[in-house]
């Protein structure tokens, strides 16, 4: 199954109020298992494109087909789609009025996909698995950043998802805290999860990525594995943009 | 002083009256505070939904009913809305004064909603939650917290509020005060009773809504 193709995005564009295009024609498919690194100066759109996934944000053109549904058409139950799409957010955004374990049992319990009993247990072992089993009855304000950030990873694993989409995951984190996300993130890779991961953690897209793409002014400017993008990259702009960041 | 308290206020029974008048009071704001409440989350919902319909009514509303002086109000509902269907008095001031808090009350529970941060929706959503699931399991619970401080001050408001009650002859508090000012033309003892009561009430309601907040806040730690 490594070759089926579990995203698949055309001509994907996104104007902001009928304004500037901040994607104008993004297209390329993303197979199940693959870890896909995007890249890009700040305000580049690759936020965007990663929200227009689970449609967080609307798409203005285009189609994006996910387990060969059109997610794009308003016909299809989103609610449904997102369940299997996880994402982690920049700033947590985890529920500060439940404590850790009701915001890992929260979607599956009301969604009535497992029982309360059934998702606390999956929720312990997720737990043990970032070694954060002992603070499941804490509130999220009594956790660090880099603790807050592992939880809402594990939050959206609850809902067992086919695709992970990473949102900047250690932009608002203290450096001290960066490694033990990235840790976090790796292990899902090499179990094989789908991840789709906005970044500025070169490292990180050096080790796990299986793609990386460098978008640039709403289009995918280019692609390639990490040794093609850090050590052969091709256009002028990614050459300065590595120039900048590295 | 314990004299003359004694002359205005239990010869002939007067503190009966304000007795009385207290009771019309605490019913008052205690039903209008209900109305109120229910009105507010009904409209703050329409208000923030996403029918245009919805929201232009829920506006008209509160632009209306907090664009008005509270006596004016009262008198229209009194004289003209309720007119034709011979309410009592009492009756028509629980509904006035319960229609204006509603509108009190939309205001601050739409910004209580408002004021969640877009993140907590956006995580709601995207774990697959609907707009609805989202909106009563992360966003209510939320916005319920932050807006009970602004919430004890609407009550606190509506107490006060109540004393223009006479402008429609209902005998609210104030209003007993001040027929015993009238019947024995003294206006310290009633009036300064009333004031001491009023501020017992207040201060009560601060006092209970403070240990809810208080309590909330500890179940974050």
């Amino acid at each position: 199954m490594k070759d089926e193709i579990l995203i698949k995005v055309s001509h994907l564009q996104k104007a902001f109020n009928g304004g500037r295009n901040v994607l104008s024609d993004i297209s390329i498919d993303i197979r199940r298992g693959e870890k896909i690194v995007i890249i890009g100066p700040s305000g580049c759109g690759k936020s965007t494109f990663l929200r227009c996934i689970n449609r967080l944000e609307e798409p203005t053109g285009g189609t994006i087909t996910f387990e060969g549904v059109d997610v794009t058409d308003s016909n299809v139950n989103m609610d449904l789609q997102r369940q299997k799409m996880g994402m982690v957010f920049q700033h947590f955004n985890l529920f500060p009025h439940l404590t850790i374990m009701q915001n890992l049992t929260l979607a599956p319990v009301t969604l009535k996909l497992k029982t309360e009993e059934e998702a606390k247990k999956i929720g312990f072992e997720l737990l043990k698995k970032v070694g954060l089993e002992d603070k499941m009855d804490k509130y999220p304000s009594t956790l660090s950043g880099g603790q807050k950030q592992r939880i809402a990873i594990v939050r959206s694993l609850a809902m067992n998802p086919d695709v992970m989409l990473f949102d900047e995951p250690t932009s608002a984190l203290d450096p001290e805290m960066v490694g033990e996300v990235l840790n976090v993130m790796k292990d899902l890779a090499k179990q094989g999860m789908t991840m789709l991961v906005v970044t500025h953690e070169m490292g990180f897209a050096r080790e796990v990525a299986d793609r990386i793409l460098f978008i640039h002014g709403g289009v995918i400017e280019e692609q390639g594995t990490p040794d093609e993008i850090f050590n052969h990259p091709q256009s002028e702009r990614l050459r300065q943009f590595l120039k900048a960041i590295l | 002083m314990i004299q003359s308290f004694y002359e205005t206020m239990i010869e002939g029974e007067r503190y009966v009256l304000i007795l009385q008048g207290l009771g019309v009071t605490i019913l008052i704001a205690v039903c209008a505070i209900i109305i109120g409440t229910v009105l507010g989350c009904i409209l703050a919902l329409m208000k923030i939904s996403d029918s245009k319909l919805l929201r232009v009514i829920g506006t008209l509303y509160t632009t209306v009913l907090r664009g008005l002086p509270l006596a004016t109000q009262l008198m229209i509902f009194y004289f003209i809305v309720f007119a034709p269907l011979h309410l009592p008095k009492l009756l028509v001031a629980i509904l006035a004064y319960g229609l204006n808090s509603g509108a009190y009350c939309t205001e601050i529970f739409r910004a209580g909603i408002q004021g969640v941060d877009r993140g907590q929706t956006e995580a709601g959503r995207s774990l697959g939650l609907s707009k609805k699931q989202t909106l009563f399991k992360i966003i209510l619970p939320q916005a319920a917290k932050a807006v009970l401080p602004t919430y004890t001050s609407e009550f606190i408001v509506l107490i006060k509020e109540t004393s223009v009650a006479s402008f429609i002859a209902v005998m609210d508090m104030t209003k007993a005060g001040d027929m015993i000012r009238n019947s024995t033309y003294n206006a310290w003892i009633p009036l300064l009773t009333c004031a001491v009561i009023y501020l017992i009430l207040t201060l009560g309601l601060t006092k209970v809504f403070g240990g809810f907040e208080k309590r909330m806040a500890k179940s974050e730690r």
